[in-house]
């Protein structure tokens, strides 16, 4: 027993027990902010654990639990991207009228279940984690209990959530009966797939492209994202849906390589229609949340595409672009929680004249959003270029092609956003205010979606250590 | 040891200034458009010095530099410049610097104006300058959002609103720039196997394609640049977003931009695919005297002056495409000395029409007229650009046209006297508008226009005297055309033969 190899999980607990009991000792009524704070703390000393984690590399509790390079990476991207949540997602929670502090716990007990997906692997240790992320999520989408849209939304969540839970239960205990064990390392012992096992292996890819927002296991996201509060819209289109890879990724690659020719025209089928559907549905969009769940949807197809190349090379694209996509959506997000404080909807028109009301909050808005859409020089570009030159490796194009003119088409939708920014006049002069704490996280958003696009090195080395740690080589 | 070449130096100018421009209070409007003019003003004297100071006898890439940037996947930042890349950099700072001036009045949040200028005058320049296909790529796609925000806030709306024109002109440079990077993409993987691979132009143009994939290949090139390129039939982005633009960006869109396409086919399609290259050249000279003719005849139906000079651009792209795809030297050089002519020529006729818009607030023809009586000067301009335009010895394109015709008659001679035949087009367009717009009676309603001076003579003096001076000694821009592209065209030709001659070439 290594408990070694649970240190940044323990240390999440503890984060998430000492921020519960923090807000008790504090009462309802303490200063603003002083549990924020406290959580940006605790994050950030989980985030030098896991530094210390690179390199492991080991196995432990029976072949439950792997701590590789894989699973350390893709447990920074949570932080990350949870770090950037709270300190853009803090005025939001100071302005809520009660249960302020149990947000950020609830929040840290989210990120425990997603770093426990990213090592899980064993088929109850990762049920038992996503469901601990999901059931965090749960609440946190209804947080707003005043707003009908927050309590529908987490309404939906629940139903439909629980459902793909069963969906991926099924999977599971269809894959143990035909394989006899629930440790994903030892199912490769068994000779050719047959029937149950693919069919399980098919709810499997059905439930966690729930949790990923593939086409066709889309529909709830925009109603979601809308309705929940933003920050958590944020974590949601970004975390949730990177630890759904990080677990499928593991599943698929470690359990089912044998099946590899029946799951992947499955996979590639549904990257192919979520890259279209989510890129044109986006375009009528008004919602600024509405559409940038649309185009979370499309997200999700690139990243498939790094799946479809079953390689280290598509690993590496999945990987690389999840980090950069956190930091791109969460910094678009930090824009939409601003605006939309001020101005009281989610209307794209609200953004008019950001320009002159508030130009960094324009500017990080444009830059993460060409982002998103690939456009050189920013991070989003090289990310495609990595998922997409794995794909064409393979001697496979047509994937390339949907993807590379999508993104054009997406560009579409994402400077009509730019028009409205940047070219209307306000309608409201008034410079919009933003805290410092918010203020830091968009900078820091916008250095990193930059330079990253510039200079990738430092990143691509990084996730490429960690996708060769997944193979094995 | 890192060596900072002068050309990187230049390349930094303006990034530099847009970065200074940032920092300075947004009232401050003198002090912003001399910074801008400052930053410019150096990058053309370092290309300048670049120029004339190039090594003949060395011949090749000079001012190189080269520093490992993304090991894992073989992309260094390489930078270097050798007779093809040469005047089309000196081409983009003389743009670039006439660009700032051209925009000396504009008063509409000056700062971001500068910015966006400066940046995307930064982007163009890189990409002549990079000898790395993913460093060149980078530097391509920065000027498209620069140009988007640039012509939805500054631009004009008359036939089409500036945010379609803005929208139009995106989106078909990206949808084109997809099929080209699936293509570069290939390229990349293509040529050698994981582990070895690079992103260096040299290494790839060095590496064998088999000929089905060179054919595939060649088409997505071609099909990217030649969009870039407003090759016919894709063009129709080229005069609705010029006319939907703020002077400065169509000077440097007509002008430079452009070119990368042409740049970019020879470079990188050519070199690299000569196979590919050569079997898609005839379609290329088909399409191209589709440029010539048919958006010559378009140009001569059109009132508005912008659309005239925008139609115009496409139908001179015809022959540079002619030229390219007759693909022996003296083609080639036409095409390439050609591109730098129409660029100074079509950026001075931008200013002056920007400069006469300004003034009379109007660009449409049948409400011009004697406009030589109140702005002599604005005239002298208009005039030089339109005889250019149609190939007057003496002027700057006369040479690289003649070259071109005489190159494309030996590899397809009716193409070629078609395409001959639409200089007479041209003529009849320039010269219709330039009597409508300039000559006849004085009218009174243009009285109160005064003429340009100070500052915004700067487009006038310096794209003027280029125009008049590679005119008179074309030997400048040829001598050094021929340094760049005589070595393409002998490794393309080499290559063609070696393959042709052990019989039908499998690798």
């Amino acid at each position: 027993m290594n408990f070694n190899l649970l240190t940044s999980e323990i240390a999440a607990a503890v984060v998430g027990f000492a921020l519960l009991a923090l807000s008790l000792i504090l009462g309802k009524n303490c200063r603003r902010g002083i549990v924020g704070y406290a959580t940006v703390a605790g994050l950030l000393i989980l985030l030098g654990i896991t530094f210390g984690q690179y390199g492991v590399n080991a196995a432990g509790f029976y072949g439950t639990w792997m701590l590789d390079d894989y699973a350390v990476f893709m447990k920074q991207v949570f932080i990350v991207a949870a770090l950037l949540v709270v300190l853009t997602g803090m005025d939001f929670v100071n302005g809520l009228a009660d249960n302020r502090n149990e947000f950020y716990v609830l929040l840290v007990f989210a990120l425990f279940g997603m770093m426990g997906m990213a090592s899980a692997s064993d088929l109850i240790t990762l049920y038992v984690c996503l469901e601990t992320m999901t059931i965090s999520f749960y609440v946190l989408v209804a947080y707003q209990l005043t707003s009908g849209k927050s309590s529908e939304a987490g309404l939906k969540y629940l139903i439909l959530g629980a459902l793909s839970s069963a969906v991926i239960l099924y999977g599971m205990s269809l894959i143990y009966g035909v394989t006899g064990t629930t440790v994903i390392a030892k199912m490769q012992a068994v000779g050719t797939p047959n029937a149950a096992l693919l069919m399980g292996a098919v709810m499997l890819i059905a439930g966690f492209g729930f949790k990923i927002a593939a086409v066709p296991f889309h529909m709830w996201s925009p109603d979601i994202y809308e309705g929940a509060p933003t920050p958590i819209t944020a974590f949601l289109a970004v975390a949730s849906k990177a630890a759904a890879f990080a677990a499928l990724i593991r599943l698929l690659f470690g359990g089912l390589p044998l099946a590899i020719s029946y799951w992947l025209p499955i996979l590639a089928t549904i990257a192919g229609i979520t890259m279209v559907i989510g890129n044109l549905v986006a375009i009528p969009q008004t919602s600024i949340k509405r559409m940038l769940a649309y185009s979370s949807i499309a997200q999700a197809g690139y990243m498939l595409v790094g799946l479809m190349a079953a390689d280290t090379a598509g690993v590496n694209g999945i990987l690389f672009y999840s980090m950069i996509y956190a930091f791109a959506n969460v910094g678009a997000f930090a824009v939409v929680i601003a605006v939309e404080k001020a101005a009281g909807s989610d209307d794209i028109s609200e953004f008019g004249g950001l320009w002159k009301r508030a130009p960094l909050l324009g500017s990080v808005m444009t830059i993460c959003l060409l982002s998103l859409a690939g456009i050189p020089p920013m991070a989003g570009f090289v990310g495609k270029l990595l998922l997409f030159s794995s794909i064409m490796d393979k001697g496979i194009y047509w994937p390339a092609y949907v993807g590379f003119v999508m993104s054009m088409i997406s560009v579409y939708y994402y400077l009509k956003v730019a028009l409205v920014i940047w070219r209307d006049e306000p309608k409201d002069p008034q410079p919009l205010a933003i805290s410092a704490l918010t203020r830091f996280a968009v900078i820091t958003a916008l250095i990193v979606t930059v330079a990253l696009g510039i200079y990738p090195t430092m990143l691509n080395d990084l996730s490429m250590a960690a996708s060769r740690a997944l193979f094995k080589i | 040891m890192m060596n900072i070449s002068l050309v990187a130096v230049a390349l930094l100018a303006p990034m530099v200034g847009a970065l200074v421009l940032i920092f300075l209070p947004k009232e401050e409007r003198n002090l912003i458009r001399w910074t801008a003019a400052t930053a410019m003003g150096v990058a053309l004297a370092l290309s300048l010095i670049a120029y004339f100071t190039y090594d003949f006898s060395k011949g090749g890439f000079q001012f190189a530099m080269s520093i490992p940037w993304v090991k894992e996947l073989g992309i260094s930042l390489a930078l270097g410049v050798d007779g093809l890349s040469l005047p089309m950099l000196l081409l983009t700072n003389l743009i670039g610097f006439s660009a700032v001036f051209a925009s000396w009045n504009v008063e509409k949040r000056p700062k971001e104006f500068f910015i966006l200028l400066l940046l995307l005058i930064a982007g163009v320049m890189g990409t002549f300058a990079a000898l790395d296909l993913f460093i060149f790529f980078l530097f391509y796609e920065i000027v498209v959002i620069p140009i988007y925000i640039m012509v939805i806030i500054w631009g004009s709306s008359k036939r089409v609103t500036k945010e379609y024109a803005g929208m139009k002109l995106t989106i078909y440079l990206l949808i084109g720039s997809a099929f080209l990077l699936v293509g570069l993409v290939a390229l990349y993987l293509t040529a050698y196997p994981a582990g070895q691979r690079t992103f260096l132009m040299s290494a790839l143009a060095a590496a064998h394609f088999s000929e089905s994939f060179q054919i595939y290949c060649f088409a997505l090139l071609a099909f990217g640049f030649g969009s870039l390129l407003s090759m016919f039939p894709f063009h129709s982005w080229s005069p609705d977003g010029y006319a939907g633009a703020p002077t400065a960006v169509s000077m440097i869109h007509a002008g430079v931009l452009k070119k990368i396409g042409g740049y970019g086919l020879l470079r990188i399609g050519i070199l690299t695919l000569p196979l590919g290259a050569k079997f898609w050249a005839p379609v290329i000279a088909l399409l191209a005297v589709g440029n010539v003719a048919y958006a010559g005849f378009i140009a001569l139906a059109q009132k508005d002056l912008k659309y005239v000079v925008g139609y115009s651009s496409v139908s001179h792209m015809g022959y540079v495409l002619i030229g390219m795809a007759a693909m022996n030297v003296i083609g080639v050089n036409g095409a390439v000395a050609n591109m730098f002519a129409h660029g100074v020529m079509s950026a001075l006729f931008f200013a002056m029409i920007g400069c006469v818009y300004e003034k009379t607030h109007t660009r449409w023809i049948p409400d011009l007229g004697g406009l030589g009586h109140q702005m002599p000067r604005v005239a002298t301009g208009m005039l030089l650009a339109g005889m250019a335009g149609l190939g007057l010895p003496g002027l700057v394109s006369f040479v690289p046209e003649f070259t071109i015709f005489i190159g494309s008659f030996k590899t397809y001679p009716v193409l070629a006297i078609l395409a001959i035949a639409g200089v007479v087009i041209t003529a009849l367009y320039t010269l219709r508008v330039l009597a409508n717009v300039l000559f006849g009676p004085r009218r009174g309603e243009f009285d109160t226009c005064t003429d340009i001076k100070g500052a915004e003579m700067v487009p006038l003096a310096v794209l003027g005297t280029v125009l008049v001076l590679a005119g008179m000694f074309p030997w400048y821009l040829m001598d050094m055309v021929n340094a760049g592209v005589q070595p393409i065209v002998d490794t393309v030709t080499a290559k063609i033969q070696m393959i042709t001659a052990f019989g039908g070439g499998v690798k």
